[in-house]
This record gives C-alpha cells, structure tokens and sequence, in this order.
C-alpha cells in the first residue's frame, strides 16, 4: 500500500458527493439520497491507516457541507468518530466478510446522519426532521450497506491495478538444486 | 491506550474542526463557496454534455414535429399578447381606483428576471436547496425569489460569484408571507415547513381560526416582508387541521412548482 490508495479514497469520495448531489433519481423514486461517504470511511478505516481516516473525515466532510445547506465542519466530526471507532479495532474485524461489510456499512450509513442530525440540533440549525426522517434512516442505511461492499470490490481492484504488486515466491530453491554431474 | 498516529489523527481533526467552527459567518460562508468551486468542471462538463445532448435531438428532429411547435408557439405568443393587453388595462384601471379611493400606490416590481439552470441538489436529506449557475456576476443578490412558470420556488440563500444557493419551499430556513386567493376568502398567513420530509407540501399557518379556507383554494405571496412581491402561486390548499390540542389551525399546501424535478428556474429581479 503507498500513497496512491489515499489519494484514490478522496478521489472517490469527491466523484460519490457530485452524484450525490447531481443525480436524483434514488431521492425521487425512495424519498432519501444515499450517501455513500460512510461506505468509503468503512474502506479507509479497514485497510488505511488513521491519517487517511481523519484526512477524509476532514476532506470528505468539507466538500459535503459545501454543497449542502449545512453549517461547513459539521460532518467532520461525526464521520471522524464512525472512522475512529472502526479503526481502532480493525484488528479483530473481519474485513474480507461480506456480511461483515455490509453490517458495517449499514451501521456507518445509519449513524452518519443521526450524528450530524444530532449536532445540528444542539446547535442553532433547525432541520428538516419529521417521521419521515426514520424512513430515510432506513433507506438510507440499507442502500449504505448494499453499497459498502461493492465500495471494497470496486476499491480493491483500483488499488490492485495502480499499486505495485507483490513479488511472487517460486518454489525454485538453489540450494536444493540437483547438481548433475556429467563425467 | 492511543497510540502517536491516533492522538495525531484526533489533535488534526479538533483544531480544523475548531478553526472553522469559530469562523466569522462572512468568511465561512465565503470558504464555504470557495469549496464548492471545486465542483464547478463537474457541473459544467454535466451541463455541456446535457447541452449538445439537446442540440444533437433537435438538429435529428423531423421538420414536420418542429413546424407544429413553431405554430403551438406562435398561437401561444399571441394568448399572452391578448392576456397582456387585457392586464395592462387591468393595472390602469386599478391604479385609477386606487387614485380615487386615496390608497397608496402599489410599487410595481420590475419584471426583469434571469433564467438560471439548476446543477446541483443538496445532498443531505434535512435541508431543502439546490445550487444554480447564476450569481453575483448575473446581478445576483441574496434573497432574490426564485420562481418557475409553474409557481413559487425559494429565494436564494446564497450568492458566489458564479452560482447561488436557492432555499427552496419547505426548508426550515424559508418563511413565506401568504394569502389565500379567493373571491369569499382573503386570508393571510405565513406559509413555512411542513413536519414531514417527504411530501411535496408546505404548511400554511396564523390565520385567524374562524376562517373559511377550503381544499382546492390556490395560495399566493402576500408580499409581506419584502421579499416576495405579491400575487405569485404557491400552491393549493389541501387539508386543513387543528393543532395544540385545538388551538391553532393550519393547512396543508400542495407545492405548485415541482420541486423534485428542477431543471431551470427565473431569477426575480426587485
């Protein structure tokens, strides 16, 4: 892993927040717009370290509430912590498991927007919240985990094809050559 | 325990997270567009692919199809000439009545208006914006209504020098000065957001309680606060309520511009 696969993490996530905002269609058809940062802040806190984790707290965070109507810093923090948490103990999380993928990315999806929902109301933002606000959680969630995985799929491979790949083992060993000898 | 690249990690997080919460609300705002600048080749290689999409179906449209809409436009032209000779005598006559009763002379808003694309939506489901491409160099100022053919859309919230936030009806931040056009019934109230976010719908609240308001009475800006002139749709009563045990009432208002499908808006020019 070298610095290619943070910068392809941010890259990603600045593509993901143009369509979040260009494209409406889920938002028409379901009521809510899927957000697809969590799903990247699973990736980054699973296989980067924590600089890559705060850098698209900070970068991802940034970009969304620019284009949002949400004072600018407020989804930094909460995606701060979602990617703190998982990183913390990815040692005893089960990265290569889709059902483990998905169970994270779901939870992330959800927590996301409770978190910013939350700092917004103890602040001076009056949000939009109603009881339609849970069937957004919802969808939101259950779209965010179905997309967590193919985030991995789709980051995994990018990775693999603009990292330098390990050197393979060959079973050749010299010393167990069998030297012939031709007297 | 943490260890160096975490208290690094979270000590990076706090000071940016504190820096930009104690922005002054100016500078915030205006970093706040400066961010969002770095999306504009996006919007824009979106916009002008859209935009050769569109030229390439005309050029391909068969010639009979466009003679019958030059002629649908032409027939439509000429209704608004009639309807618009009809309202300038209209404006006389009223401007006449209003000399002889000794009223106040209404301030005629200036009909210019600015046509502007929407390229961008808010991402986050609790707040109801949308990003155009017009702004400070169109002339552009904060609280400008936003308009379709259809009716009422917000006012801009924000202005960069390229393109404008518009808060569209039914985000929190947006309060509407309303009247109920109706011919028995001229309430006024203040039309603000509904509880849930979903519907395309907008509550119309402190009207007097013994108020005949009916489903189907069309709602229009009253004009009240300055900012939207008067006389422009809002939407159409639907249902009306009690609320606080009975204390109050309000209606529910069905959105006459559909907020969902965007895709140009009129800028009004006071």
């Amino acid at each position: 892993m070298n610095a290619i696969t943070p910068i392809i993490v941010l890259l990603a996530a600045f593509i993901a927040i143009y369509f979040q905002s260009s494209f409406e269609m889920f938002r028409n058809i379901f009521g809510a717009q899927i957000d697809l940062l969590p799903a990247l802040m699973v990736y980054t806190s699973l296989t980067l370290g924590i600089i890559s984790v705060a850098l698209l707290s900070i970068i991802g965070g940034l970009l969304f509430d620019s284009l949002s109507a949400n004072p600018l810093g407020v989804s930094v923090v909460p995606l701060f912590i979602i990617g703190f948490a998982i990183h913390r103990f990815h040692g005893l999380l089960l990265r290569e498991q889709l059902s483990a993928q998905f169970a994270f990315g779901a939870a992330t999806s959800l927590l996301m927007p409770l978190f910013t929902l939350l700092i917004l109301m103890s602040g001076n933002s009056n949000p939009l919240v109603g009881w339609g606000t849970i069937w957004q959680l919802l969808v939101v969630g259950l779209v965010g985990g179905l997309l967590t995985p193919v985030c991995f799929w789709i980051l995994d491979r990018v990775n693999r094809a603009l990292n330098y790949q390990p050197i393979a083992q060959t079973s050749f060993r010299p010393d167990r050559e069998i030297k012939r000898n031709r007297r | 325990m943490l260890k160096k690249p975490q208290y690094i990690a979270l000590v990076l997080v706090a000071v940016v997270a504190l820096i930009i919460f104690n922005l002054p609300g100016e500078t915030m705002s205006r970093f706040k567009l400066a961010i969002s600048g770095i999306f504009l080749p996006l919007f824009g290689l979106a916009g002008s692919s859209q935009q050769v999409l569109q030229k390439t179906g005309n050029t391909i449209l068969p010639r009979s199809v466009l003679s019958k809409e030059s002629e649908r436009l032409r027939q439509e032209n000429e209704q608004l000439k009639i309807q618009l000779m009809q309202n300038a005598e209209l404006i006389s006559e009223n401007a006449t009545l209003r000399q002889s009763l000794g009223w106040q002379k209404q301030t005629p808003w200036k009909s210019k208006l600015t046509l502007a694309r929407v390229i961008g939506r808010d991402p986050a489901n609790w707040w109801r914006t949308v990003l155009i491409d017009a702004g400070e160099k169109q002339g552009l100022r904060v609280n400008y209504p936003v308009l379709t053919s259809d009716g009422l859309v917000g006012r801009i919230a924000a202005v960069g020098p390229n393109r404008a936030q518009v808060l569209l009806l039914g985000d929190p931040n947006l309060r509407v000065g309303a009247l109920i056009q109706d011919k028995d019934v001229r309430e006024s109230g203040i039309v603000l957001s509904s509880s849930g976010p979903l519907d395309n719908m907008v509550d119309f609240q402190y009207f007097s309680r013994n108020t005949a308001i009916k489903p189907g009475q069309p709602v229009i800006t009253s004009g009240d606060g300055g900012v939207f002139p008067k006389g422009i749709l809002i939407g159409q009563i639907v249902d009306i309520g009690s609320k606080n045990v009975g204390l109050s009432t309000e209606a529910r208002v069905k959105i006459a511009a559909n907020l969902n499908s965007l895709e140009e808006v009129w800028v009004m020019f006071p």
